[in-house]
């Protein structure tokens, strides 16, 4: 029998330890490991908050063991009757103005925090050079992918994040279709993207992404938006200023990249409007405005973490995609690619053509 | 008629159910139904646990998977733990206050029909086109955008088993202020009673809302207006606004007849007065009334703003306040007490850990700041069922077990029933308290699958392993009615030996009367009162034995209801332009105004026991009504 016991608290101490070391995630997503000042403030809330939760479970537990072992009636007898207590206004009292200063040193951070990570009154202001000292973003919500387009710098990209460490970043959110929610959980916690208003918020992103495993923070879409709500991610790369700049000019360029190889070139000519059209709903030039075209941009596509989202970035999950988008992400918009092409399927040449143009598609060096 | 013992037909016994006014009968009919609706909801929890088992799973379709939660979850809460405190407040309530019946029997099985036929309705969208699918929250720029018919039937169910609901609210509350025996003062009331009177004050303040959001819905998706249509002018954050306003309100709803049934079994299991019922009374009112203020801790990431936010949030902490003045009080009750612990109690006890849990992760997700992280992630999952199901599905089945002699004249088997809790019990925690985790490691809600490349897949499998232990405590449960309901033996008054309430003063089940004589209260727990003066009767009467006056049983109510139901298949395929709708419609709504007419017209003055008859009774023993 004491055996038996001893073999269940070992059991129940590992798989303590193994939930606390599982327990903290992943860092590219986890708000356990936070990556910015924005999801550093709210997770040390989490820690205030906790540990003073920890103490109320803590008295509250006492008591109850305490009563529940005591006052058993094997241990009082059978036929006690016991005192009759109609209750104490001394310990009423105890017990409602403790939990509200508990309360209180709860509340001073949380209105303090409230306003702050609100407060957006710096975004427009402008700095020596004439110019925002301040990068905005703003960000369209679309049935299952991410636009993003830099007003300043007169640039859109999709699906993938481009943003500078160490400095606030300013989004403006606003949904194309229905309800999403914005949310990088290591970085910050999450803002509505409303349909009928534009929210704005600000993260700050201090660690730089090529750091983490997979060189990139995961973005979710955090409000129930249809059937592939699940699958609406987004990655994104945070990179020293100097880097970003780079970037910048990279997709500045008026001249897009010259499509090296027959393949790709044959790709190039399905994409475009003499082929499949696909070049009126997907610009290939990060040139522009945003919250335009029917489908993500793609001129960053060859640079990119995933495919869709949330596959893995090769040719051959490219293929899939475009032969049957329903399949990997229900319920989204883009057209069956045989209505595109007469009726037909495409034929893995063309498939093949395709891919090679689209991961092509690049302004990394 | 009340004398002669006969065994019923089948088909009598139906016609009896269908046609009863009596609040005991239609107390089994919502613990039927409800139990019914719980075993559904249950069966779509598997389905959910069983898709998340592991990463990438296929078992069900991502439309097919947005249609379980939304029907899990509606169904949960409207469909299986309102009814089923609806059938214990039924029940009991009228006993503890020492009435015969409700005071509108009428209405009170208008208000069962109405939330059935809604419920049966919800539920035939599965085999109709598609269950709803935008979440039960039905978030306006989802929900009009789904296409099929899940919203529409969403929408009129929802409507018509709210008007039940609003109905059975309005009943109790009148009840409660009108048909106490001579000498229950508000403040010698039992806390269930207590909890079902602001219980139903919620009712009546919060189903308006939600009615009027559902009309703007149906509106919308049937005809065509746009009150939430975004490119006509529309706004869909109004309907977040109206469904939380109802929505914050119905878990108090909800929690507020749990505290009662707990409040109940601590005293009656520890042998003793309730500690400070004066503070649980006021805490639950506060509860009550803070339950209209803070509804917009919901909306946290909607972008109302740092003010709106900041302002919603200390009014939500301020909630934890009342919540731990009632904890320490069971706390102080149970302390010195003479503690069986006998299943009810069992659940009770094992309450207070899992609500306080609940409740301090409720306070972590009042600080708007940190909710910004915790909001719409599995940390939100993990909370609302830590108070949902370790407080109100815990009381629940405390309850089932507590009140099943008082409502059948049987006892449940204590030791099936610790099986079940230990089970139930300790699959909840490992399903639920991981979940937390999950949250904070980034897992958003209400997805139908999840990356082997985002850390979850272990905790994942934990949490449905849990499901697994749960869904076992139910079976067990079943089986455990089963047995008892075979084996038939049948029990005295106070089964559980220490009842202080009046319902616990006479027999089980209790005539279909309750009172021969009109009992007189002289305090708090008036049959503990009675017993501890050595009174063999437990309890005195406030008048002689004399004629009683009763209603007559009815049919009117089940057609109004299903005339109702008619109609709304003629209204959700109006539109679809099938030719035979508009007939439905007309039929439908002919037949529901048609039966309200007949009730107006008819003169239908019931009739009268009479005192020989009662004095039979009390010598035959014969309880089964006439």
């Amino acid at each position: 029998m004491m055996k038996g016991i001893k073999k269940w608290r070992l059991f129940a101490l590992m798989s303590m330890l193994l939930v606390f070391l599982a327990g903290c995630g992943r860092e590219e997503i986890s708000t356990l490991i936070p990556a910015g000042r924005v999801a550093q403030d709210q997770f040390n809330l989490l820690i205030l908050s906790s540990v003073i939760m920890t103490f109320v479970i803590v008295v509250v537990l006492i008591i109850f063991i305490l009563a529940i072992v005591k006052f058993r009636r094997s241990k009082v007898g059978e036929d006690m009757i016991p005192e009759q207590v109609e209750g104490s206004a001394k310990l009423e009292f105890i017990w409602t103005a403790i939990p509200i200063v508990l309360l209180l040193i709860l509340a001073v951070p949380t209105v303090y925090s409230t306003f702050d990570l609100a407060d957006v009154s710096t975004m427009d202001v402008e700095a020596k050079d004439g110019n925002s000292s301040h990068l905005t973003v703003n960000v369209t919500g679309n049935l299952y992918w991410w636009e993003f387009e830099y007003p300043e710098q007169g640039i859109v990209t999709a699906q993938e994040l481009v943003v500078p460490t160490n400095e606030r970043v300013y989004f403006n959110l606003i949904s194309a279709d229905i309800k999403h929610s914005f949310w990088i959980p290591s970085v910050g916690g999450k803002l509505d993207v409303n349909p009928e208003n534009v929210n704005t918020f600000y993260l700050e992103f201090d660690q730089e992404s090529s750091e983490l495993e997979d060189g990139v923070f995961y973005g979710k879409c955090a409000e129930l938006c249809g059937p592939s709500h699940a699958l609406m991610d987004f990655k994104v790369k945070s990179v020293d200023r100097e880097e970003f700049d780079q970037w910048v000019t990279a997709m500045q360029a008026e001249e897009p990249a010259v499509v090296e190889g027959a393949l790709a070139q044959q790709g190039e000519e399905l994409f475009g409007q003499d082929g499949l059209s696909c070049i009126s709903c997907h610009a290939t030039s990060g040139l522009g405005e945003g919250n335009l075209m029917a489908g993500p941009n793609l001129a960053t596509f060859g640079d990119r973490n995933r495919v869709a989202g949330y596959l893995e970035h090769n040719e051959e999950n490219v293929k899939k995609w475009i032969s049957d988008p329903q399949e990997y992400k229900p319920g989204n918009l883009m057209p069956d690619v045989a209505t595109l092409n007469n009726g037909e399927k495409l034929s893995d040449q063309e498939l093949n053509a395709l891919a090679a143009y689209l991961m092509g598609l690049s302004v990394e060096e | 008629m009340s004398s002669i013992a006969q065994k019923k037909g089948f088909g009598a016994t139906i016609w009896d159910f269908m046609t009863t006014v009596d609040h005991k009968k239609i107390a089994i009919l919502y613990l039927m139904s409800g139990g019914f609706f719980f075993l559904v909801g249950g069966i779509e929890a598997m389905l959910i646990r069983i898709q998340l088992v592991k990463a990438g799973n296929d078992f069900l379709s991502a439309g097919t998977f947005n249609e379980v939660i939304t029907m899990h979850g509606t169904t949960m809460i409207f469909l299986a733990s309102m009814p089923i405190l609806l059938a214990f407040m039924n029940a009991v309530m009228p006993l503890q206050i020492g009435a015969r019946d409700v005071a509108f029997p009428f209405l009170n099985s208008l208000g069962f029909w109405l939330f059935f036929f809604g419920g049966i309705f919800l539920n035939l969208s599965w085999f109709m086109g598609g269950a709803p699918d935008a979440g039960w929250t039905n978030y306006a720029s989802l929900a009009l955008a789904s296409e099929g018919h899940g919203i529409d039937f969403y929408a009129l169910g929802l409507t018509i088993s709210g008007f039940g609901t609003l109905i059975a609210g309005i009943n109790f509350l009148v009840t409660i202020i009108n048909m106490r025996a001579p000498g229950m003062t508000y403040m010698r009331m039992p806390l269930f009673t207590w909890t079902t009177f602001v219980a139903s004050a919620l009712i009546l303040l919060a189903f308006p809302p939600l009615t009027v959001g559902l009309f703007f819905m149906i509106f919308d998706r049937l005809f065509g207006a746009s009150f939430f249509a975004v490119e006509m002018g529309g706004n869909t954050i109004i309907w977040e606004h109206l469904f939380w306003i109802f929505g914050h309100p119905e878990v108090y709803i909800l929690i507020l007849p749990a505290f009662g049934i707990f409040s109940e079994i601590f005293a009656i299991f520890s042998r003793k007065r309730l500690f400070g019922y004066t503070a649980l009374v006021f805490a639950t009112i506060l509860i009550g009334f803070y339950g209209f203020m803070v509804w917009a801790h919901h909306m946290f990431t909607v972008g109302l703003g740092p003010t709106a936010n900041a302002v919603f949030a200390l009014a939500t902490m301020i909630i934890a306040v009342p919540t731990g003045i009632k904890i320490f009080n069971w706390l102080l009750t149970i302390w010195g007490g003479n503690i069986s612990f006998s299943v009810p109690m069992i659940y009770a006890v094992a309450f207070i850990p899992t609500f306080v849990a609940g409740g301090v992760t409720g306070v972590m997700q009042a600080i708007a700041p940190l909710d910004y992280q915790l909001h719409d992630s599995y940390f939100i999952v993990a909370h609302f069922h830590y108070v949902i199901v370790g407080g109100v599905v815990l009381a629940i089945l405390a309850g089932t077990h507590l009140y099943w002699p008082k409502m059948f004249g049987t006892m449940l088997s204590e030791k099936l029933g610790k099986w079940t809790f230990w089970f139930f019990f300790l699959g909840f925690h490992l399903t639920f308290f991981i979940q937390h985790f999950l949250g904070l490691m980034g897992m958003p809600r209400r997805v139908y699958t999840f990356g082997a490349d985002q850390g979850w897949d272990l905790f994942n499998a934990i949490s449905s392993s849990g499901a697994v232990l749960m869904a076992t405590g139910v079976i067990i449960l079943l089986v455990n009615v089963v047995m008892t309901i075979v084996k038939n033996e049948r029990i005295g008054n106070d089964p559980w030996g220490d009842g202080r309430t009046l319902e616990w003063a006479i027999p089980s089940p209790p005539p279909f009367y309750n009172f021969a004589q009109t009992p007189l209260v002289r305090g708090l727990d008036t049959y503990w009162i009675e017993k501890m003066d050595g009174n063999k009767k437990g309890m005195i009467f406030a008048e002689p034995l004399g004629d009683i006056h009763m209603p007559n049983g009815s049919i009117i109510p089940f057609v109004i209801s299903l005339g109702m139901f008619i109609a709304s298949f003629g209204a959700l395929y109006f539109l679809d332009g099938k030719p035979w709708a508009l007939a439905v419609l007309i039929g439908g709504l002919a037949l529901m105004f048609g039966s309200m007419l007949l009730r107006s017209l008819k003169d239908d003055l019931g009739f009268h026991i009479t005192k020989e008859e009662l004095l039979e009774d009390a010598k035959g023993g014969n309880t089964d009504g006439h």
